[in-house]
């Protein structure tokens, strides 16, 4: 890891620590409504100003933020185990079931999902919590995005196949299960760790965009999506800079992402 | 000194007046740019159904009679004059003399029958045709003599001249063009990128100097439905006017001392909670009995805090919610009916009434059920979200928890008038027609709009009868005393029934060139093109 890479994941645990312990920072819960102060400036009592409905901004970015980050990587990770799961099958036992995959996989990735998000969306029960629905709508990210993911997979295991310590273990006897949940899993584990860490910043700008139609998380739980929709109008941002907040928040992490992911373009 | 002071000053005011009214001419020449929300689907003026087509159709068409937009009373249009016979059944129009139709075709008694006829036409499928149709027998229109028109009804419509007002006169020949009488007509469209309309140079109306009208000689539409854009082109000076503003942008503009800003004063638009009434409904029994239980809607009222809505969701520009009309509809409002007050402590005891009661902090029913909803509104809605976050938090403090579920709008509307799987819903009405009668599809318990419970076989509570009564006695009413006793009756049952529960009326907020003058803004549509053909447009250096 070069310095830069250091300095970038260094600042990926600050964020992610200091909004695991929003509880213990935000000023103010994240939903109480200071109606007689909306729209306030930065001051000491709201660190970060209030946005219309007289919510500390700051708060809402703590809580907003512990959301984003805890869902989004279970989100990846929840992708990532379809993608795996199904291009080790399309690889391993090829034919119409490596067709079929590879089909499903054309499809979803050619259905534009924000649509198919809605309308799975609307066919779920209205009457939940906040947080189970914000659970539904990162799992549903999840379930939908393993498109992609699938042939990187299928690509790792066939080429993993292909090689000698594969042959080895087959010229040993080991079973076919074996081969594929040990020696080939582990082949293709670096590839999969990519693969996670791509999806993340995925998922964090997903539901960025469905909070910016108004279908991310519900009120009056905060993410950043919901808070992001704030910066439509631009002529408000002017006034009131400090509503860019989320957004530099946003553009940190996932530049942070990028930099700890990027090898070639850090390492000389 | 004094007489040459004096006649020195009379000459300095005299120029000062004459520079003045040089500036006020219109620009030579000058267009008018605006923008359409979306791409009118169709431009036959009998199957208009949208905002962007209804205003091409206002524009470029004439009808026998106008609403008047700041008077809200009919006047005569294409016909200089009308009279109804005294059983409402029969109506004599008689047409102005000398009337052209934009190409130049006199316009004769043949054109408004084939107009009718046109229009009645089930085949045409005109959306206008309703309005008409009594179910009792069908509307006769006839020729009278070379300058009148007779129309002749099965049954009394109460406020028949009213209709006329979107019913466009064309020529016998061309009743599917955009031939018509109207101030402008179309001259150049590019689909879904800009609609240009050009004076009409038959257009018969002339100012009270005499000077033909319209003063502009032509109005671009450009199509497009980001509202940021369009307050953002007003800013630069690329358009001339924004019919409709949210109170933020509103706010915005006000600093700008290129835009004017206009509070046209209450809308006659709703935005308004209810909940799901219909028996059939999926979901639990016991919720079904809260929603039907007027002290649970009423308590739900006034745990409401609107003056908050109004203060921080408009910015001030609302005004608290009693019923269907705001008090600008001076005709049809009822001032005896107020809005619910905010008080947490009138919503307990109506729950305690109706056997709710805390426990462990939530509210519960009388069989111990947790009292909790969900609220569904269209998603994308800034406004409408922020609401339903006050609204979730006063409900809070009573120990109801709400969720709010927002959908995009096509799965909105199918569970609110097809499926009925929802709760309760935030939602918004807009009235077109300041008139009753434009709301009987609301309030008879047969209509597809009784969002409630709409479509019933009959009506399922005696509250509901009475309105189904009272709105057929309005409609059918010849005079206009009986009819408002009528719907005053209604506004009072809708009070105290609560089965919309109105939170606020917002203002009607416009913005517009300083050099765009003869600006008349109404709450009615179309708020500030109404009178365009007497507004004028002055040279970049006159404002008045």
């Amino acid at each position: 890891m070069s310095g830069l890479q250091v300095f970038a994941f260094a600042v990926l645990v600050l964020v992610v620590t200091v909004s695991l312990g929003a509880a213990l920072w935000a000023p103010a819960p994240y939903e109480k409504q200071f109606r007689e102060a909306p729209n306030a400036p930065p001051s000491a009592r709201f660190p970060l100003g209030t946005d219309e409905l007289g919510r500390d901004r700051l708060s809402r970015l703590l809580f907003g933020s512990r959301l984003s980050l805890l869902l989004a990587p279970a989100a990846a990770l929840l992708s990532t185990g379809i993608a795996v799961c199904l291009g080790l099958a399309a690889a391993h036992f090829g034919g119409w079931i490596e067709r079929a995959v590879l089909e499903a996989s054309d499809l979803f990735s050619s259905v534009p999902w924000l649509f198919l998000l809605l309308a799975v969306r609307a066919m779920l029960p209205l009457n939940v919590p906040p947080i189970t629905s914000v659970g539904i709508t990162f799992a549903l990210l999840g379930l939908l995005g393993w498109a992609s993911g699938v042939r990187v997979v299928r690509a790792a295991v066939v080429n993993a196949a292909g090689s000698d310590f594969v042959l080895q273990a087959r010229a040993c006897g080991c079973a076919p299960r074996r081969i594929l949940f040990v020696h080939l899993a582990a082949a293709i584990l670096p590839v999969l760790t990519a693969q996670y860490w791509l999806a993340v910043p995925q998922f964090l700008l997903a539901e960025a965009n469905l909070g910016i139609l108004g279908l991310g998380v519900t009120e009056p739980l905060p993410s950043w999506g919901n808070m992001l929709a704030d910066l439509q109008n631009v002529p408000a941002i002017l006034e009131a800079p400090w509503r860019l907040a989320p957004a530099l928040l946003l553009l940190l992490v996932l530049g942070c992402f990028q930099l700890v992911l990027s090898k070639k373009e850090v390492q000389p | 000194m004094k007489l040459t002071g004096s006649c020195l000053a009379l000459v300095v005011l005299f120029s000062s007046f004459a520079a003045d009214e040089s500036q006020l001419q219109p620009a030579a020449n000058s267009q008018l740019r605006a923008v359409l929300r979306s791409d009118p689907k169709t431009l036959d003026p009998l199957l208009v159904e949208e905002e962007s087509g209804d205003l091409i159709r206002y524009l470029t068409h004439g009808f026998l009679l106008r609403v008047n937009r700041r008077t809200q009373q009919p006047e005569p249009d294409a016909a200089a004059s009308w009279k109804i016979s005294p059983d409402g059944k029969r109506l004599l129009f008689r047409l102005r003399p000398g009337l052209r139709f934009s190409d130049g075709a006199p316009v004769t008694p043949a054109d408004v029958v084939a107009t009718f006829r046109r229009m009645m036409d089930p085949a045409t499928k005109s959306p206008l045709a309703g309005a008409f149709d009594s179910g009792q027998g069908n509307l006769i229109v006839r020729a009278e003599g070379s300058t009148a028109v007779v129309l002749e009804l099965p049954a009394p419509v109460a406020g028949v001249e009213r209709l006329f007002d979107q019913v466009p006169v064309m020529p016998a020949g061309q009743l599917t063009g955009s031939v018509g009488l109207g101030a402008f007509v179309v001259a150049s469209r590019q689909a879904g990128s800009q609609i240009t309309l050009a004076r009409n140079p038959y257009y018969w109306k002339r100012d009270p100097s005499g000077a033909p009208l319209p003063y502009l000689a032509s109005i671009r539409f450009d199509i497009h439905s980001n509202r940021d854009v369009e307050s953002l082109r007003l800013r630069r000076g690329e358009i001339h006017l924004v019919s409709s503003v949210d109170s933020e942008t509103f706010d915005q503009l006000k600093s700008n001392q290129q835009v004017r800003t206009i509070d046209i004063g209450p809308s006659y638009d709703s935005e308004m909670l209810w909940f799901n009434q219909v028996s059939k409904a999926p979901g639990p029994e016991y919720k079904k009995q809260w929603f039907r239980s007027r002290a649970f809607r009423k308590a739900i009222s006034h745990a409401i805090n609107r003056a908050d809505i109004a203060r921080l969701v408009y910015r001030g520009l609302a005004e608290p919610a009693s019923g269907p009309y705001p008090a600008a509809n001076k005709l049809w409002f009822n001032s005896k009916v107020q809005p619910d007050a905010y008080s947490p402590e009138s919503a307990a005891r109506l729950l305690a009434s109706d056997g709710f009661s805390r426990k462990d902090g939530s509210l519960v029913d009388r069989a111990g059920n947790r009292v909790e909803f969900s609220v569904v509104t269209n998603s994308g809605n800034k406004s409408r979200a922020r609401i339903a976050s006050l609204i979730q938090q006063d409900l809070a403090a009573l120990g109801i928890r709400v969720s709010i579920v927002p959908l995009d709008f096509p799965s909105l509307i199918e569970r609110i008038t097809r499926t009925s799987a929802y709760e309760a819903c935030l939602l918004g009405l807009v009235n077109v027609d300041p008139d009753p009668n434009g709301q009987m599809n609301v309030w008879l318990s047969s209509g597809a709009n009784h969002q409630w419970n709409p479509r019933q076989a009959s009506p399922e509570t005696p509250w509901e009868a009475e309105l189904d009564r009272l709105m057929r006695a309005q409609s059918s009413a010849a005079s206009y005393k009986r009819r408002k006793a009528a719907f005053d009756r209604v506004q009072e049952i809708v009070s105290e029934q609560a089965p919309f529960i109105y939170l606020v009326s917002k203002h009607a907020l416009a913005a517009a060139s300083p050099r765009l003058a003869g600006l008349e803004p109404s709450p009615l549509t179309p708020a500030l093109l109404w009178n365009a053909d007497r507004l004028r447009l002055l040279p970049e250096q006159a404002r008045p």
